[in-house]
């Protein structure tokens, strides 16, 4: 039975939609993910596609059961848990566990997004918050990277992928030596620098033929997949460029100050996850601010904290911690970067008795 | 603007613009090229005596009396207040209430028109506008009863007797008519540019100003052409070309496309040295002034995609919407109706709502284009700042409305709630689809309401 239609139907203006909505970026989001994902994938074979499957799966299934439980319409038709997952899946070394990636992704979900009150009101990048939560709760398969391009990837698993659950990860030494027999070091071009101060060719930062995360190995394709989201005008150009730009300002005064020890800037870009971070966690539009200048401010404070937690932290990675800290800020930085309004006038002083 | 279009117009009309703003589809290809025709006269006339902001007009004739087209059936009741002429030679039937627009009824004279008459204005004198004085302009502007035809339809006269202290040196006629859709400015101005070149003489000598500027969009290139060549010789009025971009039309935006001047928060455009009028109203002092004459009839564009028979009709004031539309092929309901254009205009209450003197035009979309236009559901603001860049006023609409929903009417006074003139920038780009614009009319109705009651 239909409801009766009202007699009088008032709508107020403006009567036009420009034909963008929430759902339509967030899945164009997940479409400019996808390449970074299948290089991945080509890259680690199928322990990383299980890794994006379990954590995306995961990921929507905790916004679906949270909305479910609530009472309410679930809302994981606007694809943004799928980002989450996908960008979790994405940080995460190639040989993590799966069941540790499965909490990670409840976690990062449950903790960071649903309880905020979901889409919108989430004061973090959940995918992050998951990310922080598995580096604090899992850190040494955290930091056990295994080769990649491993003949055999597409036919079988990392051992320690497929760990039982609750258990600790199978070990991999085997398995690595039997891959890779000239040698893996294990060793992030990051950790490299770091600790021993050997700096990766660019080329090979640049097509990701290093050790990593699964998906921030390529910076170069991680940018291509940013400017197709910049060209559809579904992403902040200006917050990638703050991030980039400040970090690779930042690390260029060290390195013209000491080249020996401090990495050159283009290094800085190229290297870890900075630019998965840049191009697609840092835009995450829900926690950067919304003014025009607000979003300069906010890249830079993260480009600039990146940097500073590489070269003088406890850690040889700096991105993660530095969006975290941008996204609690950004509520602060758009306070106090309010547009100028049109016509502005100062509110007059009264004038001192005579 | 395409690269073609722009080579098209000599650098000496280009103006600038402004920052901000959007570029919804114009869809003026309906109506741009259909010159203005005259409609019959209905059989009976509707005339609103508060067609204008400020107080009605008080009727000084009587059911029975008969009336001549042009001659005074109401006089303005103070200063805030014009008079209504009558749009047709008839009896007047009686003083009623009738359907507004918006909704709740008002008092309307309602004329019967007599069938057979030639309905040739017979009322009015010439008089020579050089010898007169800017008092008597302004009065004379007054008595012809015009309103700012552009939509507000706030009463001529009171733009043209700025604040003391106010010296007006630059008079902005605005004929950009940025709303998509609508062309009336721009038949107005291919087909009565001498009209509008009076008018603005008109408005120069009234104020005092020594120039004047007559703006228009790049999409009306042929306007701008038409009216350059009307324009006389010493060089005081001149026509500039601003892109294509809405709310050009805005008197704010105007101001800083053609004179990059900013009009203060709150102020009036004398504040900073400008007279703004909408090309339509100066057009009509153009043509009324010279003769003593009231506004009876307007131009408007009936248009859209579901109506048969779209184009710039000219019809008296008073003329039922109904009869408008049955002549041109529109049998349907009210409910897809839009009065104005589709990014400032209101849904029509009913069809038998009359034509006032500040509506440019209705529009007629059908169900499915209605249905395109709505998101099935408004998702949560998610900060993408959009709606932070479209604002013409920068103001910061992501704030606002996340202020509204808190029910925080009193704090939006802090992002400057009343500077928004409801252009319906924010609420077009938000991907969220949240209806910022009605949020924020709700705010301002409540927020004067709490100042009201703590005061």
């Amino acid at each position: 039975m239909t409801a009766p239609r009202p007699k009088a139907e008032l709508r107020s203006s403006p009567h036009l939609r420009q034909p963008m909505s929430v759902d339509m970026i967030m899945r164009h989001v997940v479409y400019a993910l996808l390449p970074v994902c299948a290089y991945s994938v080509y890259q680690f074979g199928i322990s990383t596609l299980a890794l994006l499957v379990v954590c995306t799966v995961v990921c929507v299934g905790t916004e679906h059961f949270f909305c479910r439980f609530m009472g309410r319409a679930s809302t994981i038709n606007d694809w943004s848990a799928v980002i989450t997952g996908l960008l979790l899946a994405l940080t995460l070394p190639p040989a993590f566990p799966l069941w540790m990636a499965a909490v990670a992704s409840f976690f990062g979900m449950s903790v960071g997004k649903v309880f905020f009150g979901g889409l919108g009101y989430n004061v973090m990048n959940p995918a992050l918050v998951g990310r922080a939560f598995a580096q604090a709760a899992f850190t040494v398969p955290m930091t056990t990277w295994s080769p990649s391009m491993a003949p055999g990837r597409f036919t079988e698993f990392i051992p320690s992928t497929l760990t039982p659950p609750f258990q600790i990860p199978t070990p991999i030494g085997e398995w690595v030596a039997r891959v890779a027999p000239d040698g893996f070091t294990g060793a992030t071009p990051l950790a490299l620098m770091k600790f021993e101060h050997i700096q990766t060719d660019t080329v090979q930062l640049l097509t990701g033929t290093v050790v990593g995360s699964a998906g921030e190995t390529s910076a170069l394709l991680i940018f291509v997949c940013g400017l197709y989201l910049i060209a559809r005008k579904m992403m902040d150009w200006r917050i990638t460029a703050g991030v980039l730009g400040s970090a690779a300002a930042l690390s260029g005064i060290f390195y013209l100050v000491n080249p020996e020890i401090y990495p050159s800037p283009l290094f800085t870009l190229f290297s870890g996850g900075l630019m998965l971070g840049a191009v697609f966690m840092a835009t995450d539009m829900v926690g950067s601010p919304e003014t025009r200048k607000g979003v300069w401010v906010y890249g830079a404070l993260i480009g600039v904290l990146t940097v500073i937690i590489r070269l003088w932290g406890g850690l040889n990675e700096g991105v993660m911690y530095a969006i975290l800290l941008g996204n609690a800020m950004s509520p602060l930085i758009s306070k106090f970067t309010q547009p100028r309004r049109y016509g502005h006038v100062k509110a007059k002083k009264k004038e001192a008795p005579a | 603007m395409s690269e073609a279009v722009a080579n098209r117009i000599p650098a000496s009309l280009r103006a600038g613009t402004f920052s901000h703003g959007v570029h919804p589809e114009e869809n003026k290809h309906y109506t741009a090229g259909k010159p203005i025709q005259r409609l019959a006269f209905p059989p009976e006339l509707n005339l609103l005596l508060s067609q204008h902001a400020g107080k009605p007009s008080v009727p000084i004739v009587h059911p029975g009396q008969e009336v001549v087209r042009g001659e005074p059936i109401a006089r303005a009741d103070g200063f805030m207040s014009v008079p209504l002429h009558a749009p047709a030679t008839g009896t007047i039937k009686r003083i009623d209430l009738v359907p507004t627009a918006k909704g709740p009824l008002k008092p309307a004279i309602i004329l019967k028109v007599h069938p057979g008459e030639s309905q040739e204005i017979l009322y009015g004198a010439h008089r020579d506008i050089d010898a007169m004085s800017p008092k008597e302009i302004i009065q004379g502007v007054q008595d012809a009863g015009l309103v700012g035809l552009g939509g507000a339809a706030f009463p001529t006269h009171v733009k043209l007797s700025p604040p003391p202290g106010h010296k007006v040196d630059t008079i902005l006629i605005n004929g950009c008519e940025c709303e998509p859709y609508l062309t009336t400015d721009h038949r107005l101005m291919l087909e009565q540019p001498e009209d509008l070149v009076m008018g603005t003489r008109i408005l120069m000598r009234a104020m005092g100003a020594e120039r004047a500027i007559i703006g228009t969009e790049d999409n009306k290139i042929d306007a701008a052409e038409a009216v350059r060549r009307a324009l006389p010789a010493d060089g005081s009025i001149t026509v500039k070309v601003v892109p294509t971009k809405y709310p050009q039309g805005a008197e704010k935006m105007l101001a800083k496309a053609l004179v990059n001047r900013e009009i203060p928060s709150g102020g009036y455009p004398s504040a900073v040295g400008l007279g703004v009028y909408n090309v339509a109203t100066t057009a009509q002092i153009g043509a009324l002034l010279p003769w003593q004459r009231g506004v009876i009839d307007r131009v408007v564009t009936v248009t859209g995609p579901g109506i048969d028979k779209p184009g710039n009709y000219l019809v008296p004031i008073g003329t039922p919407l109904r009869f408008i539309l049955e002549r041109l092929g529109y049998h349907g309901s009210a409910r897809y109706l839009i009065t104005g254009g589709p990014m400032m205009g209101d849904t029509v209450s009913s069809l038998d709502v009359p034509i006032t003197k500040g509506c440019g035009g209705f529009l007629v979309m059908r169900p499915e284009d209605i249905e395109e236009q709505r998101l099935p559901k408004t998702y949560p603001c998610i900060h993408c700042g959009k709606c932070v860049e479209a604002c013409p006023l920068h103001l910061n609409p992501c704030q606002l409305g996340k202020l509204a929903v808190k029910r925080r009417y009193l704090d939006m006074d802090e992002f400057f709630l009343f500077d928004c003139f409801e252009c319906g920038c924010c609420s077009y780009v938000c991907p969220a689809g949240i209806p910022l614009v009605q949020y924020f009319r709700v705010s301002k109705a409540m927020n004067r309401e709490l100042k009201a009651a703590g005061k």
